[in-house]
């Protein structure tokens, strides 16, 4: 049997599955200590299972907790950045597009060194270790040992990347080394900052997962755990620790899976309404849809692949006023329980519109009877055009596709959306993050810039596909259930060569141990 | 004569992004670099034409390459430096100003760097009254201005001077180089007195992008339909509201073709209209019919923000509104259909200006 848990910045939610079955599932406040809340969880769903911990064959964990430490800026530590490149990108440092609050919070010292490579593989200039050494020995005097590495095209060669942290390790042997090449794709400032938030966040992660650690410890979990990240897949507890910054995003991710679970689909719109906004994601192949453009977390440029959702103003609690009628962005949030109508406030909210609408049985329908009866179907035409207009925004094709409803605020969409084949409103939704960590599986993928002048289309694609299964068997997958699950290929404007970047990612089940 | 400062350069490069028709280079990388310099340098004045003396020497400065390296192998910064000052060496005179060659996104503020970086002033016009892929395709060519002497840098030092018979062999030169120096180079071409440039130019290019940023920003703030203001700012025809439908590409050449299908939405439901674009967009079609070609500019804008849509962002749902512009008057003579007309990039379509469909 599987656990899933995922601690987010209000809840702690657990489930207990087998196989593909939800045995059990519970909510708790997440605590300071995030170890407590999730031993507390552990303890409530032992409790109604009657689960013995032994029985336990593995707990796989989704936190939001990285992701709130960079928006509020807590728990960073002094970080140095070295990048290879000169003698190109002087006129863009390390951290320029940085809010300075941010830059303030990890010390913000940068060093360029010599080395990087052209997009075709030749060097830019000579790596030089006596310079490497002499950035060593100053990061050492600063007493810095959270070390972000970059260097130009490093996903095409890691080389000069690698031999920067061998000869850093040799002079600062407790420094914590981030490469970017083991983190992000082409585009350097995107990557390097990707990589600088990896390393100021290094010194949380190991304490955040030795916390989870003996919380299972403390309930006699002998199980493997793992940390769900943003792709939808698992990384080991021991990978987490070293590079945290893969988790952002993962919520949405595990809420999306979690609702291709529930529903057994795997192609699908997946609408979370929540009490403010509705977040509209794509399933493609059990996966979440990647947003094809840059990532602001905390106000900083990245270039991770996060899920593609598109976050509209309406929710649960969204007021509804004037005439013509309008719904929302404003919400009264979680105050729903005391301002809305239905619930003996005087606030006319979306939900009091589903109560009178009679679509749904919340709160004293009674207080919403005497409600115009115009304005009502006004608001409902209102929300149905929202929610038409962002599934249809998201949609690949014009082909129907089915819909799955997830999240409290669901009560609202009653009513058929245009180009859904079918609305699904599956039961346990209220967990679908923890199911979605519980479920997931280990994956790997490649991003490089192949010449076609070189090799077939043909050798590209399955040169790029092998990387990627290694990657993933790497990572911890069972070779045998690898498959590659996307394939992108980008040809590129203004280069020789017929030169194609090509992207696949390959996913697998967890090897058992 | 006015300065420039950081915030203008947000405005700048969002607003030149819309001239930049679908193309023009991504603007992050160039807007970083001339606020990066405003900060170390100081602001930048802006002239107009008619504020500097016909004898004054302009040489633009750019970026040319592949989007995809310049967003990996970020420049020195001395390379454009390099670049420019070449110029003036080998010509034996002093430089008076630098200014944009294009109105795209990365290229109206590359110079802003440029005259940060060596304290001169940015001449507020350009080459094209919007974005075109290839070198030649410049006013100053249609006036009989030469590209070369033209000077192109890589950040190792190195700087490659060149003379060539026209400006097309230039562009077969200077691709080839760029190539060498690693798909990117920092370009100083196509020198011009003020004076040359009072009709080979397209004056206030700058100022306009501005404008056009500024006005963007400030729909999003208040509750305006931020097309139609947007429309209204750039002097423009609303040819198409509609819905992306599909979007089919292909590469040939080294250029980014393709074709996006567009379902019409309000007045005008019922309709499709089909944008050819090779790397910008070329042609516009509503049903079959032309109703916009190049060098007339055709911008997609997304319906909510009025932001502009590059042709590699073109996606599927996209709600969107096409606006068409009339091009710059260089463009509507003999020598600049020559240059840049529907006709030199494979389509078989008469030029007629935009404003003889929608006036």
């Amino acid at each position: 049997m599987r656990i899933g848990i995922d601690v987010g910045g209000t809840n702690t939610d657990a489930v207990l599955m087998d196989g593909t079955t939800v045995v059990s599932a519970t909510k708790t406040p997440t605590t300071p200590n995030v170890g407590d809340g999730i031993v507390t969880a552990l303890k409530q769903l032992i409790a109604q299972s009657g689960l013995q911990s032994s029985s336990i064959d593995g707990v796989m964990i989704g936190t939001t907790h990285f992701t709130n430490a960079i928006v509020e800026r807590k728990h960073l530590q002094p970080t140095a950045v070295i990048r290879l490149g000169l003698p190109a990108t002087v006129c863009l440092p390390p951290m320029v597009d940085f809010p300075d609050d941010l830059r303030e919070a990890i010390g913000g010292r940068s060093f360029l060194a010599h080395g990087g490579h052209e997009f075709d593989g030749r060097e830019i200039s000579p790596f030089s270790e006596d310079e490497i050494r002499g950035i060593a020995r100053e990061i050492q005097a600063a007493g810095i040992h959270a070390i972000a590495i970059s260097s130009v095209f490093s996903p095409v060669n890691t080389s000069f990347e690698e031999k920067t942290a061998a000869i850093v390790r040799e002079i600062i042997p407790s420094a914590n080394i981030t490469l970017s090449s083991k983190i992000g794709r082409i585009g350097l400032l995107e990557r390097e900052n990707a990589a600088i938030l990896n390393a100021c966040l290094r010194t949380l992660a190991e304490r955040t997962v030795t916390g989870f650690k003996s919380a299972l410890a403390e309930m006699q979990i002998n199980a493997p755990f793992y940390i769900s990240q943003n792709d939808g897949t698992l990384m080991s507890a021991d990978f987490a620790a070293d590079y945290p910054v893969l988790t952002f995003a993962s919520g949405p991710t595990n809420s999306m899976r979690g609702a291709a679970f529930l529903s057994g689909l795997k192609d699908a719109i997946v609408i979370d309404v929540g009490g403010t906004t509705t977040d509209v994601g794509v399933l493609q192949r059990g996966f979440p849809r990647v947003a094809a453009l840059a990532v602001s977390i905390g106000g900083v440029r990245t270039n991770f692949r996060m899920p593609d959702t598109l976050s509209i103003g309406l929710g649960g609690g969204s007021l509804v006023r004037g005439n013509p009628v309008k719904v929302g962005p404003q919400s009264v949030g979680y105050e729903i329980t005391s301002k809305a109508l239905v619930f003996g406030g005087d606030t006319l909210t979306t939900t009091d519109i589903a109560v009178a609408a009679g679509y749904a049985e919340v709160g004293d329908a009674n207080k919403v009877a005497d409600l115009d009866a115009a304005m009502v179907a006004a608001a409902q035409d209102r929300i149905e055009e929202l929610v038409n207009n962002a599934v249809d925004r998201m949609k690949t094709s014009a082909a129907p596709m089915p819909v799955i409803a997830v999240g409290g605020g669901s009560i609202l969409l009653k009513r058929p959306i245009v180009g859904a084949s079918e609305v699904l409103m599956p039961p346990n939704f209220a967990v679908a993050n923890a199911i979605g960590a519980a479920i997931a599986q280990i994956g790997g993928e490649t991003d490089r810039i192949f010449s076609l002048a070189d090799m077939s289309r043909d050798t590209a694609l399955a040169t790029a596909k092998q990387e990627a299964i290694d990657k993933a068997v790497a990572a911890g997958a069972n070779r045998d259930t690898v498959e590659i699950v996307e394939v992108e290929e980008v040809p590129l404007a203004y280069l020789p060569g017929n030169a194609t970047r090509i992207m696949v990612k390959a996913v697998g089940d967890l090897k058992e141990s | 004569m006015r300065l420039l400062n950081e915030r203008n350069i947000e405005d700048i490069a969002l607003g030149a992004a819309v001239l930049g028709t679908g193309g023009g280079g991504d603007p992050y990388i160039g807007m970083l670099m001339a606020k990066q310099a405003i900060r170390d340098y100081g602001p930048v004045e802006l002239y107009t034409l008619d504020e500097l003396d016909d004898n004054d020497l302009i040489v633009p400065t750019a970026m040319m390459g592949a989007p995809t390296v310049m967003v990996e192998k970020m420049p020195n910064g001395d390379d454009i430096v390099n670049a420019f000052k070449t110029i003036g060496k080998y010509l034996g005179k002093p430089i008076r100003a630098t200014m944009s060659i294009e109105a795209g996104g990365l290229n109206s503020v590359v110079p802003i760097y440029t005259a940060a970086r060596v304290r001169m002033p940015l001449v507020d016009c350009d080459g094209m009254g919007r974005a075109f892929p290839e070198i030649q395709m410049v006013t100053h060519t249609i006036a009989g201005i030469t590209a070369t002497p033209m000077a192109m840098s890589d950040e190792r030092g190195n700087t490659v001077l060149m003379e060539t018979i026209n400006n097309r062999w230039t562009e077969r030169f200077a691709r080839s180089v760029t190539v060498e120096m690693g798909a990117m180079a920092m370009i100083a071409l196509y020198a011009a007195t003020v004076g040359q440039l009072k009709t080979a130019a397209v004056p206030g290019t700058i100022t306009k992008a501005e404008e056009i940023g500024q006005t963007i920003r400030s729909a999003r703030q208040t509750e305006e339909d931020p097309v139609k203001t947007v429309r209204e700012a750039v002097g423009g025809y609303m040819v198409f509201k509609g819905k992306i439908a599909d979007v089919q590409r292909r590469t040939e050449a080294g250029f980014a073709k393709g074709d996006a299908f567009i379902d019409g939405i309000d007045e005008f439901a019922g309709k499709r209209l089909q944008m050819s674009f090779q790397n910008e967009n070329l042609v516009a079609l509503i049903d079959g019919t032309p109703v916009v070609t190049v060098p007339d500019l055709i911008a997609t804008l997304d319906i909510d923000t009025g932001e502009p849509i590059t042709t590699e962002g073109l996606r599927y749902g996209f709600r969107v509104a096409i606006i068409a512009m009339p091009c710059a008057p260089q463009w509507r003579t003999p020598a600049g259909l020559d240059l840049v007309g529907p006709k030199y990039f494979g389509y078989d379509i008469p030029y007629v200006p935009v404003e003889e469909r929608y006036g």
